[in-house]
């Protein structure tokens, strides 16, 4: 098989450069060309059309409304006051007069169009944010548990996430040449940490090579007991390991080749959790995270990108072979891991305290989307709240929003205006929903099959009836919907999970673990939108009536003979029954 | 075979040629019939003796190929251009058809069709293709005898409904009486082979060309008795209404293509259309309860309300209006506005106001049909700059107007004319409409002269003609349109079509200004001044330059920014430049139509 075209695009991109520039100056068009589209990922920015209009725009005359995406790159996912204002604005200024908050810890805006595509990243670096890599064959945002509770870890978390993201960072100038150089006068200094381990291949880009990945690379950090952040969902994971205390990293425990994507009717791609395969002290993270990276730019396949993830390599070469190639790179071998134990999964919402004695307002927000309602208006409220709280805003891995560091004597002002605007009530919503998480899908994303962020908060409130019928309305289960098995919200180990197959037609999972730790299995294929309540009902009646003391969603599936639990990686499409 | 009487053929030639006849396939025959008025034709060179034969086609008179096709991602598209290369090159005369913007009335018209359509989702046609395919699988279908065809499919055999819309075409075409000379392919994602396979089968499948005319000898243009203008309008079919902002915009501007097919009418790119609207229902209803007259009184051979429909403006409110008005009505304190020393405070009071709020305001029990529609103006046809060449779109006119609403004094109005063809016609819908030649707006004579054209709004109508006419001709000429609307994303006027006009090269340049993208506003004159140094290079080289569209500030800003760029560039003296621009103006080098 030839290399994947992808590849020759990267090579001959002059580190990522492509014909952008010429690209932004064609205003005839609000398109990219196909390849500058791809290039522009690593950047941050994903060309997008809002395909509800495509057929009236072609009869209009009019090409597709394209617009862009562009994610921020937040590691850990805080933002300062001031730059909360700032992406405030620019998303009224320049977007959709929304803000999204990603499963991956970020901002997203959506709807620049490109004639404001550079003034738009240009102030984004203004606010001192970038979105470098957010997108792309690159490492990710990298994302952490924000975790009120261990408040003592949590900077050293925090830090760590930052120096794993800045250090895994393209080198290329390509950046700053296209968005920022002639605009700002001055350049962003870029960070041009040499690799920790090896010798460098490339000069102007040493860790990645002119090639970068041969697909995306996603780094998070768990901190037990909460699984918040889906540790077995990523490609490479750190799991840090507390002393008696709880006060004190002593190191983390690795785990490698987790990925949520696969293709509907192609076994040879499946979601898998990612497996321990070490333990490494807090000094060595980000040699390891570079020596993972590196195995997978070396080892991963560059011919079929549906292959090309961490999680086909490790099943390739083992987590044995996959550890013994990081171990030569680093000169030195992984420990054992360390035994901890995972409780939970998403948010906790509300006020929490912390060590210090300041406080946290962990607010739910409806699919990550911070905008205006009619009866809602939370993007106001926040813009307010912005103006004169004085700690953090820290976005979470579930798509919320906890208001953080609040001091003690700023809790009833915060709390007062929360009321106000209607979002100390937000918490109060069924478990169900607190636990509901979605993609963007129709109508901006290329990939969609069908409704998903649309649509998820309609079946949920359907879906409540049988909750309260059921009495459940405390229970927490999580449910997760994507437009297709690309899987951005992390759909394979949600308890009830509704993957898109085609227009408002589903593929409904059950029985994962509720912290994360067990993938889910095909019950029901092609399902309507209008059968799930029906097909779900007598499920969620069953557990009501039946459950053990503490017993899960997800688990109570597996024991009562919904599905069976599934083994992790290929085993995945076994033993589906009859749907 | 028996021989006509008039035969010239003697008895032993009939039999030779009834022998050959019988063993003749179709093909042959007509290979045949083409062979001998070739020989006949040349015989007539040497001896004059064969005038009465019929006139005959060049034997190469190509065989024509509609390949239309269906797409979503775009591989039908790629896969269709090069099938019209391939075809091409079998000496077929191509022409390449999307079912987004095809009409279904065309495929009667072609001779050989090849149908590549993908299909998506549960076996649903390409998006853009969707109202074709509805179309086209209704029954509203015309039969089409004759048509022959081959369909290729794409699909993903992963998919349930693999290649449906390739099957759907070929069943409908075949229930609709159309030849399949060839079967139907059906490619999965790996589709090169199968799809070249079926491209060079199908085109082998096609028969021969004719090589003459058998039938229908050549006619000149049909001659027409009557001749349509101002006073008689021919009434025309509205064969396309499309409101060209997207979802989204504040504007709503109409795209309409009229039927000229029977007419002989002939237009110029420059050319204007009139066309003659009726009155709005609700405006008729208005007026009739202010007068207090019944919609079916007399007036002359017609109610009042056929005649408040179609002869009278009676929205348009003028002073001298009011005068007439006031002449029977006698209103005291109406007749002190009338007055000399009342006709300032008369003109403010009828700004924004109509008619009607006349009617109310001085209410009058007293009206007849007659002395009403006695102060009335005729209701006066509308022009409207074409936007369309005939040597694209052949017996269509095109037109691109913006409907006009506003509302002024609690009450919402609107254009006349505008909003009649807004909101009170539709496609298959007559109106009666005439040409207005425009001797003052034309296109340079000689191809080779670049052109500049400013015309923001709907003043991008003339341009669409021209860049239409200019490409139609392989005019060598370089063409700069300089657009600006509101917003790129729901103004940018026919973009697809500029879109192709780049790629063509017909159009050299594009400026656009969008004034409300930003939080600055830009307008074409903008755009002017920051390509000065070239708008003055490309005048020094004899750039003809068209202005067209609002009349109070566009086109007066326009022509502020010329003399200052022909001032800066030309290192001119204000006057100087205004002598420079009075000269392109007589050399008919500077060219507006503005309103």
């Amino acid at each position: 098989m030839a290399k994947h075209a992808n590849e020759t695009l990267k090579e001959a991109s002059n580190y990522l450069r492509g014909t952008i520039l010429d690209g932004l100056a064609n205003a005839a068009s609000g398109s990219l060309s196909g390849g500058d589209q791809k290039l522009t990922k690593f950047h941050g920015i994903y060309q997008q059309d809002d395909r509800d209009l495509r057929r009236e725009r072609h009869k209009k005359k009019l090409e597709p409304v394209y617009s862009f995406m562009i994610r921020v790159r937040a590691p850990g996912g805080v933002a300062t006051t001031k730059q909360w204002l700032e992406m405030d604005r620019i998303a009224r200024d320049y977007a959709s007069d929304a803000l999204k908050i990603t499963t991956r810890q970020t901002f997203q805006l959506h709807g620049v169009i490109k004639s404001n595509l550079k003034r738009t990243i240009y102030e984004i670096n203004q606010a001192v944010f970038d979105t470098r890599a957010a997108c792309g064959d690159v490492n990710r945002n990298v994302i952490s548990n924000p975790n009120p509770m261990q408040s003592q870890v949590r900077d050293e978390v925090n830090d760590l996430a930052n120096s794993i993201s800045r250090h895994l960072l393209p080198r290329s100038g390509a950046y700053h040449d296209i968005w920022i150089g002639d605009e700002a006068g001055e350049q962003i200094k870029v960070t041009q940490n040499p690799p920790l381990v090896g010798e460098p291949a490339d000069e102007l880009e040493p860790i990645y090579g002119k090639h970068y990945l041969p697909r995306k690379f996603k780094i998070v950090i768990a901190v037990p007991p909460s699984n918040d952040v889906d540790v077995y969902a990523h490609d490479l994971g750190f799991i840090a390991i507390l002393n008696e205390a709880q006060d004190k990293i002593l190191g983390y425990n690795v785990t490698i080749g987790g990925g949520m994507g696969m293709t509907h009717g192609n076994e040879a791609t499946f979601p898998r959790l990612g497996e321990l395969m070490g333990f490494c002290t807090p000094d060595r993270v980000i040699a390891v995270a570079e020596s993972a990276l590196r195995v997978q730019r070396d080892h991963g396949n560059r011919e079929d990108r549906a292959n090309a993830r961490v999680k086909y390599t490790v099943e390739r070469l083992g987590v044995d072979g996959y550890r013994s190639e990081m171990e030569k790179l680093l000169g030195e071998k992984l420990e054992e891991p360390r035994p901890f134990v995972f409780e939970h999964n998403g948010d906790t919402y509300g006020w929490t305290e912390d060590h210090l004695g300041n406080w946290n307002f962990c607010l739910y927000i409806e699919n990550g989307r911070v905008y205006d309602g009619p009866e809602y208006p939370m993007m106001t409220g926040l813009r307010e709240i912005a103006k004169v709280h004085q700690g953090e805003f820290w976005m979470t891995t579930n798509q919320n929003l906890i208001i953080a560091r609040i001091p003690p004597g700023e809790k009833p002002r915060i709390e007062k205006m929360l009321a106000e605007y209607g979002m100390l009530d937000s918490v109060g919503r069924s478990a169900l929903r607190l636990h509901s998480m979605s993609c963007v899908a129709l109508p901006s994303c290329g990939l969609a099959l069908t409704e998903a962020q649309r649509y998820l908060p309609t079946l949920v409130t359907e879906l409540e009836e049988v909750i309260e019928e059921a009495g459940l309305r405390h229970d927490a289960i999580t449910i997760r919907m994507t437009g297709c098995p690309n899987g951005c919200a992390r759909p394979y180990i949600g308890e009830i999970a509704l993957v898109g197959k085609g227009p408002d037609t589903y593929n409904l999972y059950l029985g994962a673990g509720f912290a994360g730790d067990r993938l889910n299995k095909l019950y029901r294929s092609s399902i309507k939108n209008g059968e799930i309540t029906a097909v779900l009902r007598p499920i969620l009646l069953d557990y009501a009536a039946n459950r053990l003391p503490g017993e899960r969603f997800g688990d109570f599936t597996v024991r009562a003979g919904y599905v069976k639990a599934s083994e992790n990686g290929p085993g995945f499409h076994k033993d589906v029954a009859a749907v | 075979m028996s021989f006509p009487n008039l035969t010239p053929l003697n008895p032993e030639q009939q039999s030779l040629v009834g022998k050959l006849a019988a063993e003749l396939n179709r093909d042959q025959a007509l290979w045949l019939a083409g062979f001998f008025a070739g020989l006949g034709s040349a015989n007539a060179t040497a001896d004059g003796g064969l005038s009465a034969m019929p006139p005959v086609l060049p034997s190469a008179e190509k065989r024509k190929l509609t390949i239309l096709y269906g797409t979503e991602s775009g591989n039908s598209e790629k896969l269709a251009s090069a099938a019209a290369k391939t075809a091409a090159k079998y000496d077929f005369k191509v022409t390449l058809a999307n079912m987004a913007e095809a009409r279904l009335s065309d495929l009667g018209k072609g001779e050989n069709l090849l149908v590549i359509v993908s299909t998506w989702g549960e076996g649903d046609p390409p998006e853009a293709a969707t109202s074709y395919y509805e179309g086209f699988m209704s029954g509203a279908m015309p039969q089409l005898p004759g048509l022959r065809y081959s369909v290729c499919g794409l699909g993903d055999t992963s998919y349930e409904h693999f290649c449906k819309m390739g099957k759907d075409f070929d069943t409908r075409l075949a229930e609709l009486g159309a030849i399949r000379v060839y079967d139907r392919a059906e490619c999965d994602v790996d589709y090169q082979a199968t799809f070249d396979c079926w491209l060079s089968g199908a085109l082998n499948a096609f028969p021969e060309p004719e090589s003459v005319t058998i039938t229908a000898p050549l006619q000149g243009p049909v001659a027409t008795s009557v001749v349509y203008d101002k006073a008689n309008p021919y009434s025309s079919e509205i064969l396309q209404k499309i409101v060209l902002n997207g979802t989204g915009s504040n504007k709503e501007v109409l795209h309409l293509e009229l039927s000229l097919e029977g007419s002989g009418l002939v237009y110029e790119p420059g050319d204007a259309l009139g066309i003659y609207p009726e009155n709005r229902a609700s405006d008729i209803d208005g007026v009739l309860a202010a007068t207090g007259l019944s919609a079916n009184a007399k007036l002359g051979d017609k109610t009042l309300g056929d005649a408040l429909r179609h002869d009278f403006d009676i929205t348009t409110l003028a002073p001298t209006l009011a005068d007439k008005f006031n002449a029977i009505v006698g209103d005291a304190s109406l007749k002190t506005l009338l007055d000399a020393e009342g006709r300032a405070e008369l003109k403010s009071w009828i700004a924004g106001r109509q008619l009607i709020d006349l009617l109310e305001a001085y209410p009058y029990k007293s009206w007849t049909p007659e002395s009403f529609t006695g102060i009335l103006r005729k209701l006066t046809p509308r022009l409207y700059s074409i936007a369309s060449s005939l040597k694209k779109h052949e017996d269509e006119v095109h037109l691109t107007i913006a409907a006009v609403r506003y509302h002024t004094h609690d009450r919402d109005r609107t254009g006349v004319a505008s909003c009649y063809v807004a909101d009170d016609v539709a496609v298959g819908d007559r109106i009666r409409v005439f040409l207005h030649h425009n001797n003052n707006f034309r296109l340079p004579e000689h191809d080779a002269i670049p052109v500049i054209m400013i015309g923001p709004g709907t003043g991008i109508a003339p341009f669409r003609a021209f860049i239409e006419e200019r490409s139609a001709r392989g005019a060598k000429g370089k063409n700069w349109l300089f657009f600006g609307e509101q917003h790129f994303s729901y103004d940018f006027l026919y973009q697809l079509e500029w879109l192709d006009y780049l790629e063509e090269g017909t159009l050299s340049e594009l400026s656009l200004a969008f004034s409300r993208d930003q939080k600055e506003k830009i307008y074409v004159q903008d755009r002017l001044v920051e390509r000065g140094a070239e708008i003055y290079q490309w005048l020094e080289s004899g750039a003809h330059l068209y202005v067209c569209g609002d009349a109070s500030r566009m086109a007066k800003d326009v022509q502020q920014a010329l003399l200052g760029i022909i001032a800066e560039h030309g290192g001119k003296t204000p006057v100087e430049a205004k002598a420079y621009l009075d000269a392109l103006r007589k050399a008919k080098r500077y060219q507006r139509d503005v309103y």
